[in-house]
């Protein structure tokens, strides 16, 4: 049973992974516009210079 | 940053995150020189590209947006850089575009909130998913020091989690507590601070149940039940806020001679102000030069225009029509009648306010019941065994399983999938309760002018006129930009008429149109400019040199769907009223075509408030359909309203639901789809019941494993979501 040892911690980080994934998705505006982003994506148009 | 911003102190990842994404989202609101336009025709990624790649080559643009699921355009420009001259260049670019002031769209606050609840949400899940892995392991037999170890883990993940994500229950707890009164909040707080207190008491004395699992699995399902509900709020009152802010308030004030361009919050009462034909009244006042004809339609419901000449009183929210007058206010903005019509809905709307929904009466019944049978259970027990541990481990157990998690989905679910299906079909619903009240409807009124009709008139008789006459009217009404001109010109080149040869053709603001036919006077306007007898409907009279007058009926045009929105009413047993400020021949011809039998006509808004009031107080349960400044009374004071999006302002404000097409039909539907969306809430609270009325006993006997507390839980709150989605499919 020590494996436990490696294992719990190694599962909390990975879900804390998908955490903060996803808060970071929240707080950079990314769901503001879904169906816009869904279309720019098949744009031909380059985007060199993305706006910050 | 400020210390207030700051969230209460918690020890989660989250909340060092939440502060700063409020910041984020404070340094979004509008910028001075930031325009907002509406889009309404984009559609694709094409439409993106060109659109801001076109505003982007314009000189003095410096960044440009497009929100296509808003459809929406966000413009950061020079200060010099005006709307219009945007809305230019993207009708050069193909696409029509509305002017959005950007100062009443607050989408910003109610997006904070959201986010907010959906942080709290995603922390909530993150930490239930984790904590049910590790008493996973604790229900399929881990023992002795690995059980204490696993309780001890999920104690370290579920105290700062629910400190973080059960904050908005811990909140609405408290303060309905220290106004004295019980919510759903206050249960709902008890079972999850009672269920990690005694949880922490457990794992502190190496016992075999711990709730930390339960107490999180109750935050994530009730918080998604928030989350639900906020976002079909939210929507709403985006869509309605954009309805608001199509209406940019401007007026042309005339100063030493010049005429300058002032938002209307700025006039003050003696100020002159140039109405253009076309353009609506922004304040009171009394006409000091100038010679038009009024519309009075959205105020009063008349159909037939009427004439304006100096000295003579203006309401705010009339329409000019013919030539340019100059106003000189006397009331503006909060003492316009528009405005004051605001008492007369305050009043109206009281009795509504006594509306409860079906969501609060079961609360009613529940929180009460619920502490009275967990208390009641403690004490047993604590009787029977004299043992706290155990008597106070069984209180939690019945607290979390009574726990509203079902209550709490039933009717976001049930209300979000129906409300996102009459979205799509064109209707808003402004107001929580409004499905609700729509369900219990049996009578419906109709306000005649603008809501049946769609407010434009059609000519009528047109075979009956000899085709020289109909040339002359065709040619001169081609001179003019009156409404009824239009309707002429349309009319005739509907039928092929060539418009015959006038000469000299001028608009006489007021009175009409006149021109030299074959060196005669023709003119085409007002039965007292022509010499001619006025008819009850509205007309348009044409004289050909000393001749007899000939008249040219007009008829207002029905609105798509309406005959058949009416004839369903009927067909379904509702009873229908058609309650007009319209004259009494109009508003009969317009009920017989109908087949209405209950009519009114020429009632004066206060009338109609009375009489939709009346109906209330004979036990009918009334939805009121109108869109005028005389109808918004009755509006208030009806079960239920809507209105179309082409009403004032006043009246969308005053209504329940909005209509956003311009088709009626959608009308019949909702309400059917309102009488199946409360059928479902109804149904969802009989699984809650019956998944109470078993489980209970068992958390009162003491049978209730955190394992089975955890299946009961999860099953009932996905069977009634599964039933709320029954909605969004045909079948409803």
């Amino acid at each position: 049973m020590n494996i436990l040892v490696y294992l719990i911690p190694v599962s909390l980080f990975l879900g804390g992974i998908g955490l903060v994934a996803f808060i970071y998705t929240v707080r950079s505006n990314q769901y503001d516009d879904p169906e816009g982003d869904s279309r720019r994506i098949l744009s031909d148009e380059w985007d060199d210079r993305p706006k910050p | 940053m400020t210390a207030a911003l700051h969230p209460p102190a918690s020890a989660c990842p989250a909340c060092a995150v939440a502060p700063a994404a409020l910041e984020v989202a404070g340094a979004q609101e509008a910028q001075p020189g930031e325009i907002v336009l509406s889009l309404p025709t984009i559609h694709c990624a094409a439409c993106i590209a060109k659109v801001e790649g076109g505003l982007a080559r314009h000189e003095g643009v410096n960044a440009v947006r497009v929100n296509l699921t808003l459809k929406r355009a966000t413009i950061d420009a020079a200060p010099d850089v005006t709307a219009s001259d945007m809305i230019e260049a993207l009708a050069a670019l193909g696409y029509e575009a509305h002017e959005l002031d950007a100062g009443a769209l607050s989408a910003t606050a109610t997006d904070r909130a959201g986010r907010d609840l959906l942080m709290r949400l995603a922390v909530a899940g993150f930490a239930s998913m984790n904590v049910m892995l590790l008493s996973v392991a604790v229900w399929s037999g881990a023992e002795d020091a690995t059980r204490d170890m696993f309780h001890w883990i999920s104690a370290a993940i579920a105290l700062p989690a629910i400190a973080f994500s059960g904050q908005p229950f811990f909140r609405n707890a408290w303060a309905a507590l220290r106004a004295g009164r019980l919510n759903m909040d206050v249960p709902i707080t008890l079972a999850i601070l009672l269920a990690v207190g005694t949880s922490l008491w457990e794992t502190a004395l190496s016992g075999h149940h711990a709730y930390f699992d339960a107490a999180l699995t109750l935050t994530f399902f009730l918080l998604a039940g928030r989350y639900l509900d906020h976002r079909t709020r939210a929507i709403a009152r985006s869509a309605a806020e954009e309805l608001t802010a199509l209406e940019v308030p401007r007026a042309w004030l005339l100063e030493d001679g010049t005429e300058r361009e002032v938002p209307v919050a700025q006039l003050r009462a003696g100020d002159l102000i140039v109405v253009r034909p076309g353009g609506r009244m922004p304040v009171d006042g009394e006409i000091e030069a100038g010679v038009s004809e009024l519309d009075r339609a959205l105020l009063t419901g008349e159909t037939l225009p009427v004439f304006a000449g100096p000295g003579q009183a203006v309401s705010a929210g009339e329409m000019n029509l013919t030539g340019p007058l100059t106003v000189r206010a006397t009331a503006v903005g909060r003492d316009t009648s528009l405005h004051r019509m605001a008492d007369l809905v305050a009043v109206a709307e009281s009795g509504r306010a006594n509306y409860t929904s079906l969501a609060d009466k079961a609360a009613k019944l529940y929180a009460p019941g619920v502490h009275i049978l967990s208390a009641l259970a403690f004490l047993g027990w604590y009787l029977a065994t004299f043992d706290m541990r155990t008597a106070l481990n069984i209180a939690a157990a019945v607290l979390i399983i009574t726990c509203p998690c079902a209550l709490g989905l039933a009717v976001p679910a049930v209300t979000t999938a129906a409300s996102g299906r009459l979205f799509r079909r064109g209707m808003l619903i402004k107001d929580g309760t409004a499905l609700e009240r729509l369900a219990e409807v049996d009578t419906v009124v109709f306000d005649k002018t603008g809501t049946l009709t769609t407010g434009t008139p059609v000519l009528m008789g047109l075979d009956q006129i000899d085709t020289r006459e109909a040339g002359i009217a065709l040619a001169l009404a081609m001179g003019s930009a009156h409404p009824l001109s239009r309707a002429i010109v349309q009319a005739g080149q509907a039928a092929g008429i060539a418009p015959a040869s006038v000469s000299e053709i001028e608009e006489v603001p007021g009175y009409g149109t006149r021109g030299i036919w074959q060196g005669q006077v023709v003119r085409l306007g007002r039965a007292s400019w022509v010499g001619a007898v006025p008819l009850a409907v509205t007309a348009s009279y044409l004289q050909v040199g000393e001749g007899a007058p000939i008249s040219l009926q007009f008829e207002d045009r029905l609105r798509d769907g309406a005959a058949d929105t009416v004839a369903q009413f009927i067909a379904r047993g509702f009873e229908v009223y058609l309650i007009s400020g319209d004259s009494a021949p109009s508003v009969e011809a317009m009920a017989e075509r109908l087949g209405i039998t209950r009519w009114m006509a020429e009632t004066l808004p206060a009338d109609k408030a009375a009489r939709v009031a009346a109906l209330g107080e004979a036990g009918c349960r009334v939805l009121m359909v109108g869109d005028g400044l005389n109808d918004t009374a009755a509006l208030a004071a009806a079960h239920v309203s809507i209105s179309p999006a082409s009403a004032l302002d006043a009246a969308r404000v005053a209504s329940d639901m909005v209509l956003l097409g311009s088709d009626l039909g959608v009308l019949a539907e909702a309400s059917a789809i309102a009488k199946s969306a409360t059928r479902r809430i109804r149904e969802n609270f009989r699984i809650a019941t019956v998944y109470n009325l078993v489980a209970v006993p068992l958390a009162v006997a003491g049978l209730a494993t955190p394992l089975i507390a955890a299946l009961a839980m999860s099953s009932s709150s996905i069977i009634v979501s599964l039933n709320a989605l029954r909605l969004r499919g045909g079948r409803g």
